[in-house]
């Protein structure tokens, strides 16, 4: 075993962590920009209540499948040519954050629609009955109701994010995943191994307590 | 102000064709309080359902108020349900928002202002007696306190149709009550012409003035509540009636006895008389009862006694006849003299 040196080991976590902040925040935000919108359209069109458009429906959800059916290592190098034209580069952090916020889109579309499925039918249907415009069935009905359900899905999308971009050093993205790769398995450092999956361990009890605790908040059942 | 004219609806369920709903036509007065009544799976509920469209029928045709409804759509149909308002088994209120919320979801659904909305809310609360809950999630509330919620939501657009579907199926008998007392309330107040679905008929006696009884898809019999809980003329009918008036008597009375036992039914002014008395007056018998229960329906008395007459032979069938004569109906129950 190579004698570690402390000292830069922290500079390179503090580097790492920001690198795994910058991919999993970038795709974070864009899987609610963009996941939420998509797991909608994929509920209203497959429901009688509002816009049933069943062609539509198909074409969401094969989308999502296909993605969702990608292994990610896969994903990563198919989509290098389109990580080339939308940031211009296929290596570093910001490059690894296009495949991964197009996997958690589609990871977040769907469990946005499970939850989705798991509003009240009752309170839809009396929502439609008052004669309200189905925007503000959406807006004021199906979100609000489903949002507790919403906030588990983005906490399970960012932990498994957080998985994900171990895989992002294959592109040069960097992250502690690809720190404790480096370290703990190519050079043997298993001291280092340790504290980057000890940290990793705390960082995703830190997500899962801080979402558990806003979809209790959220949740008024 | 409702017509149903030859509705029919079926659903397509496991590759058959199941008929919900089967030639239903009659109407609904303007400002009665009308009841469906049979059993679960009858086609109640889907046929108030199609009063405001959230079922469609297969045939036939919906008039309110003269004008056809059946294939309304898009904007009209969300107009048209303004004017309808309507209340659930389950409440349905949204979990998310407060009391003011919910019922302001109804006003903003319909396009009032902040203003129109912080004046109506607080009104239609007071009026189901709500107002301390004002800002109360409905998880806090009991099913009760949920119902008027679901009321008060109902009638906050002023619509001129109340539906109710199983409004109290969910609630306990004290509740019912209350719930049913407001439901009156609120057609006599507001002049809201409503519907109530119901499987038990005791909601129906409480409070509709007329009642339709269905069953599997059709109407048996429709007539003023008075009548179909004295004179109901289908089997069907008459089980539901009897489950109200349960008046069984132990076999051991029945037949041990060697003595004539009648079923004295009497309805409307009738049943105010001193018919009883009279008999054991005028033909000298003695009037043992057995059994008894008056029931008052839209505030007409609606009575049964089962009584055993004692005495000798002639009088016996004297005073047979002559409370046949004053009552509504006399059955002879145990024919033994």
């Amino acid at each position: 075993m190579i004698e570690s040196n402390y000292g830069e080991l922290l500079d390179n976590l503090i580097v790492a962590f920001k690198e795994t902040f910058l991919m999993c925040g970038t795709s974070i935000g864009l899987s609610i920009l963009l996941g939420v919108p998509l797991g909608l359209f994929i509920f209203i069109t497959s429901k009688g209540l509002f816009w049933k458009n069943l062609v539509l429906n198909f074409i969401g959800g094969f989308l999502v499948n296909i993605i969702r059916s990608t292994p990610f290592v896969i994903l990563l190098v198919l989509l290098i040519p389109f990580t080339q034209f939308v940031v211009g580069s296929t290596i570093g952090p910001v490059a690894a954050s296009v495949p991964l916020a197009i996997v958690a889109i589609a990871f977040y579309a769907r469990l946005v629609e499970n939850s989705l499925c798991d509003v009240d039918k009752g309170v839809l249907e009396a929502a439609i009955a008052i004669g309200a415009s189905n925007f503000r069935i959406v807006k004021d009905v199906l979100l609000p109701e489903a949002l507790s359900g919403l906030y588990r899905g983005l906490t399970v999308t960012a932990v498994s994010l957080i998985g994900y971009s171990a895989m992002a050093g294959i592109v040069g993205g960097g992250g502690v995943g690809d720190l404790a790769i480096r370290y703990g398995y190519y050079r043997y450092q298993t001291d280092v191994m340790v504290i980057t999956v000890v940290l990793l361990i705390i960082l995703v009890q830190g997500i899962q307590s801080l979402g558990d605790f806003v979809a209790k908040k959220a949740d008024k059942k | 102000m409702i017509k149903f004219q030859n509705v029919y609806v079926s659903f397509p369920a496991k590759g058959k064709n199941i008929e919900a709903v089967k030639n239903v036509s009659f109407d609904i007065k303007e400002g009665e309080i009308f009841g469906i009544v049979g059993t679960s799976g009858a086609g109640k509920s889907t046929l108030l359902r199609t009063i405001n469209l959230l079922q469609r029928p297969t045939q036939g045709g919906i008039f309110i108020k003269g004008k056809e409804i059946t294939n309304a759509k898009g904007e009209e149909l969300r107009k048209l349900r303004l004017e309808i308002g309507m209340i659930f088994q389950q409440f349905n209120l949204i979990h998310t928002k407060t009391v003011f919320d919910n019922v302001a979801f109804a006003l903003k659904a319909a396009g009032k202002s902040k203003e129109e909305i912080q004046k109506r809310v607080p009104e239609v609360l007071e009026l189901v007696g709500l107002s301390d809950k004002t800002f109360v999630y409905p998880s806090k509330l009991s099913g009760g306190q949920k119902q008027r919620v679901g009321i008060a939501r109902a009638i906050s657009n002023n619509p001129q149709i109340l539906l109710c579907d199983e409004p109290t199926s969910a609630l306990d008998l004290e509740t019912t009550n209350s719930i049913l007392d407001l439901l009156k309330e609120v057609n006599e107040k507001l002049g809201i012409t409503t519907i109530i679905i119901s499987h038990e008929m005791n909601v129906i006696k409480k409070i509709c003035d007329r009642v339709a009884v269905m069953s599997d898809g059709e109407v048996l019999e429709l007539d003023n509540v008075f009548n179909v809980f004295t004179t109901p003329k289908h089997e069907f009918t008459k089980s539901l009636v009897n489950h109200t008036i349960n008046l069984d008597l132990p076999s051991r009375l029945l037949h041990d006895k060697d003595k004539r036992i009648l079923k004295i039914v009497y309805s409307g002014d009738r049943a105010e008389e001193s018919v009883i008395s009279d008999t054991v007056k005028t033909f000298d018998v003695h009037l043992n009862i057995l059994h008894g229960k008056i029931e008052y329906i839209t505030n007409k008395p609606f009575g049964v006694l089962i009584v055993q007459l004692d005495g000798t032979a002639a009088n016996v069938i004297k005073a047979e006849n002559y409370l046949k004569e004053r009552t509504f109906k006399v059955e002879v129950i145990n024919d033994r003299i």
